[in-house]
């Protein structure tokens, strides 16, 4: 690996990260609801402890001192208080990770398998009425709300087949008799949000594998593995999906902000217990330090995975030599 | 020379034209906007509807004679709901597209044309901006900002820059070095007027088209802020019908009527966008024409 | 018998603009061991003749008549399953700027080792042993069996193909402008290498290029292409040194520098026709300068100039 491409990377993740936590710091300055004019609500607050309350947080200092006690505290893992939890904010974050993971892999997994299927399946027949109806699929989950389709889901199959648990990630006042069979009430529950996300996240993955697969099947490579006698299913699965895999990795990184958005309203609607769901709570709640607190580490998250991405990219493609 | 300029535009502005009729997809994306169009500002002048007035039917009705799409549950005519709601989707997507096409245009070229450390630092911004979680950008803003429509339009359209000023930036990369740039800065033309008379020109086509693509992302944000509570609650909008109907139950007792009318509509609409979009580009920047 | 013959083969593609008639009615034949070399400008057939032979064809592309006999058996009636056991075994093929004719996230010595093993009952030991042998064959070091194509320098790359073409000992070796894209050296290194084992092993070679004089020092046969026709074809001696075709004696005097290509345009004024519509007549008259009004109007017939050496041109025997 080339130490200067790595370098490079990070320097540009660095630079990302600060200018978010920049545009964070104004926010948490200018939201309404920070502790002092919390305070200033108060009937009962005057001048003096006004200004023991400002000292205490340390608004009397200047701006760029505050943004370094910010950052030293961000650092020490303090996000601040919940209003609405009254518990760290990073405690209550990190009791929802598990949930948000769970369901952002799973529908992850079904998406990148079926986009990859689908894609391939589109450019295999080009022009085809397959191609055509792969292509209609994908236009119309891609302009569809995700919420919306997470609701005619529940409709459908929950209230109408009575199929799925509505909500939850659990059942809830049931204690499981062993850890498989908290498994399968999981995987219930896990099913139709996973797809929900699934399915508006697919059309994309498809459509740049259909394109990368027909960039493909015209490089010279594909008339060699064909003249060497290879079967047409060769050619495409060994020779030409390899190659077309690659920008899907890309895809991913950056479909990530995609894929917070729909995880954020499948949870929602689905009340899955993950971080979506507790960012709907806190802005119905007003709870802004833990509003801050999730964009804060949702942006980390999506930082880190372009960077991996890169990495990644890198380590598929032998061309790419950092 | 005037005149044979403006023959040639006026030539260019026919085919354009003409090739938009010629494509499949245009006509239909076309056809799909001046019905939205219409709807929305035609619509309510024809199809009485008043949305304060509670209880004009029973609590989620099924379709009937008097209610084609069935009521809402404050007892309101869906039908009526979903017509004025049009109009909201479309000023935010319209309006929205616009402020985010003239900071991405301004942010691009300024970048692409002065290069240099400008150009490093507007590109890590529009890195950090591509880079954001967007929806939960717009949600903390929108919390800040308060729910009103033009609050909406505002977080929408700085949140969604991004795209356009990459595609401006390498546009007018490309622009600047031909000719007529040279000829222009060596005859002591100040930098604005460059950036606006060559190199604007130059760059807008395809800025364009991938600002008719803006408007499918800016209405779909629309609709989801307002879902997610951040709506505008004086207004009808799809959006806000689908965050009604969430809270209200209508998925629990099956009332289809409430929750799938608004959300096919934002479908069409968004599909009309994004084919229209598709089909500038293929017309506009036919280097990019594959396939 | 003759080891391949094409007889009247027309490879068509429908496209959007219209039928292309890439080649239009092209015969030649080819004994075992011998080489023919295609000559022609970018876009006249030579390739899309090459590839018919095996039909690898891009989807739009058709055989539509005419004849492939390899060993006296009909290619050009195969289905694409019949086909698949012959490619490779019975012909393969060298690419251009090997570059891209090689899978980059392929390591080499598999490439070579798949052909192997799909067309012979081998054990992979086995297969990379053979492997193994062939890039000792070629000359590439064995410490690079396990590299990946980007890690070959151009001209390694070239020798890889070579060894990959080789690998299931074919009849037939096409060879499309193998050394294009490599500097003068390298292109030397590579045809001897190519003519050495050709030699060696008894193969036949059908060489693609524009250049006349890696046919004059490689071939046989020369078939000068235009247009989607043989212009001109015989015995390399008798055509490059008595040329009847104008556009062989273009060809012969437009010296083509190592770049190719590009300059070669330059020096015959004019492009060559659109396959869609070709013109009327002789395919070469607008560009010919000893073009009469025959020319225009009747296509001209292949007409003997001397024993072996044919001409499609209305005035082949003045010119001889």
């Amino acid at each position: 690996m080339n130490s200067e491409y790595l370098l490079r990377k990070i320097f540009h993740s660095a630079i990302t990260l600060f200018i978010v936590l920049i545009i964070n710091y104004f926010l948490f300055r200018i939201m309404p609801g920070d502790p002092v004019s919390m305070i200033m609500r108060n009937p009962n607050a005057n001048p003096s402890m006004l200004a023991q309350v400002k000292s205490l947080y340390g608004f009397d200092k200047p701006q760029l001192v505050q943004f370094a006690v910010y950052l030293r505290e961000l650092v020490k893992g303090n996000f601040g208080m919940s209003f609405f939890y009254r518990q760290p904010v990073i405690d209550v974050i990190g009791s929802r990770l598990f949930a948000t993971l769970v369901l952002a892999f799973a529908a992850e997994i079904v998406a990148i398998f079926l986009g990859i299927l689908l894609g391939k399946i589109a450019a295999v027949r080009r022009g085809e009425p397959v191609d055509a109806a792969i292509l209609g699929f994908s236009l119309v989950t891609y302009a569809m709300p995700t919420f919306w389709l997470g609701i005619v889901f529940i409709a459908f199959f929950c209230v109408h087949l009575g199929l799925f648990p509505t909500v939850g990630m659990y059942t809830s006042g049931v204690t499981f008799a062993g850890f498989a069979d908290k498994a399968v009430d999981l995987a219930k529950h896990l099913f139709l949000p996973a797809v929900t996300l699934a399915v508006v996240i697919v059309g994309g993955y498809s459509m740049i594998m259909r394109s990368s697969l027909l960039d493909v099947l015209s490089e010279d490579y594909i008339t060699t593995a064909r003249a060497k006698g290879l079967s047409r299913r060769d050619v495409i699965n060994r020779h030409a999906v390899p190659n077309a895999r690659l920008p899907i990795i890309t895809i991913i990184a950056i479909n990530l902000g995609f894929m917070i958005a729909g995880a954020l309203q499948v949870e929602t609607v689905f009340s899955w217990p993950g971080i979506g769901r507790l960012m709907y709570e806190a802005l119905k709640a007003r709870d802004y330090p833990l509003l801050q607190g999730i964009f804060l580490i949702v942006s980390f998250c999506v930082i880190l995975a372009n960077f991996a991405a890169d990495i990644m990219y890198g380590y598929l493609d032998p061309r790419i030599r950092y | 020379m005037e005149n044979a300029k403006k023959l040639a535009l006026h030539r260019k502005r026919k085919q354009f034209v003409e090739a938009l009729f010629r494509s499949k997809m245009s006509l239909v994306g076309l056809a799909i906007l001046v019905f939205f169009v219409l709807l929305a500002f035609v619509g309510p002048l024809l199809y009485d509807y008043d949305h304060q007035e509670y209880g004009a039917g029973e609590m989620l009705e099924p379709p009937s004679k008097a209610f084609l799409l069935g009521t809402d549950d404050l007892g309101r005519d869906v039908l009526g709901e979903l017509i004025h709601g049009a109009k909201t989707s479309l000023i935010v997507g319209v309006l929205a597209t616009l402020i985010s096409m003239v900071i991405g245009t301004v942010v691009g070229i300024s970048s692409g044309y002065f290069g240099g450390r400008i150009d490093a630092f507007l590109m890590r911004v529009t890195d950090a901006f591509l880079v954001l979680p967007w929806l939960p950008l717009m949600l903390v803003l929108a919390a800040l900002l308060g729910s009103s429509l033009w609050n909406i339009v505002v977080v929408i359209g700085v949140t969604s820059w991004a795209g356009t000023a990459r595609l401006a930036r390498a546009q007018t990369l490309s622009v600047k070095e031909r000719q007529f740039v040279e000829r222009a800065r060596s005859i002591g033309a100040g930098h604005v007027y460059i950036m606006r008379k060559k190199i604007l020109p130059n760059v807008f086509p395809l800025i364009f088209s991938n600002t008719v693509l803006v408007s499918a992302v800016a209405i779909l944000s629309e609709t989801t802020l307002s879902f997610l509570g951040m709506g505008d609650v004086l207004r009808p909008s799809w959006g806000m019908m689908l965050h009604y109907a969430f809270e209200a139950g209508a998925v629990s007792v099956g009332a289809y009527w409430f929750f799938v009318p608004p959300g096919v509509c934002i479908i069409l609409l968004v599909l009309g966008f994004a084919f229209l979009g598709h089909s500038f580009d293929e017309i506009l920047n036919p280097a990019l024409r594959r396939r | 018998m003759k080891l391949l013959e094409v007889r009247n083969l027309k490879t068509y593609f429908d496209t959007r603009e219209g039928v292309v008639r890439a080649v239009d009615d092209v015969s030649f034949s080819l004994e075992k061991g011998e080489a023919i070399g295609l000559v022609g400008e970018s876009g006249c057939g030579k390739t899309t003749t090459a590839l018919s032979v095996l039909q690898l064809l891009p989807k739009e592309g058709r055989i539509a008549g005419g004849e492939i006999l390899l060993n006296g058996e009909d290619f050009a009636a195969k289905s694409e399953e019949e086909l698949r056991k012959h490619r490779w075994r019975d012909v393969s093929i060298v690419f251009q700027g090997a570059m891209n004719a090689l899978n980059p996230v392929m390591k080499v010595s598999r490439q070579i080792a798949e052909a192997l093993l799909l067309h012979e009952e081998l054990t992979e030991e086995e297969a990379r042993r053979r492997v193994l042998a062939l890039f000792d064959l070629v000359e590439i070091s064995s410490s690079l069996v396990d590299c990946y194509p980007h890690e070959f320098s151009g001209g390694m790359r070239q020798r890889a193909m070579i060894a990959m073409a080789l690998a299931c000992g074919p009849k037939l070796i096409v060879g499309d402008e193998p050394t294009t894209a490599l500097d003068v050296m390298v292109q030397a290194q590579i045809l001897a290498l190519l003519g050495k084992l050709r030699r060696e092993f008894g193969m036949a070679m059908i060489l693609i290029t524009h250049d006349l004089s890696i046919v004059g020092a490689n071939c046989d046969q020369v078939a000068v292409m235009y247009g989607g026709k043989v212009a001109e074809i015989g015995p390399v001696g008798k055509v490059l040194r008595n040329p009847c075709h104008p556009y062989t004696q273009r060809l012969l005097k437009a010296f083509p520098d190592i770049r190719g290509e590009r300059e070669m345009v330059q020096s015959i004024p004019g492009f060559p026709p659109n396959l869609v519509t070709p013109p009327p007549g002789c395919r070469f008259s607008p560009r010919c300068d000893a073009a009469r009004e025959i020319c225009f109007s009747r296509e001209p017939a292949m007409r003997c100039v001397e024993p072996g050496h044919e001409a499609a041109c209305h005035f082949a025997e003045e010119r001889s």
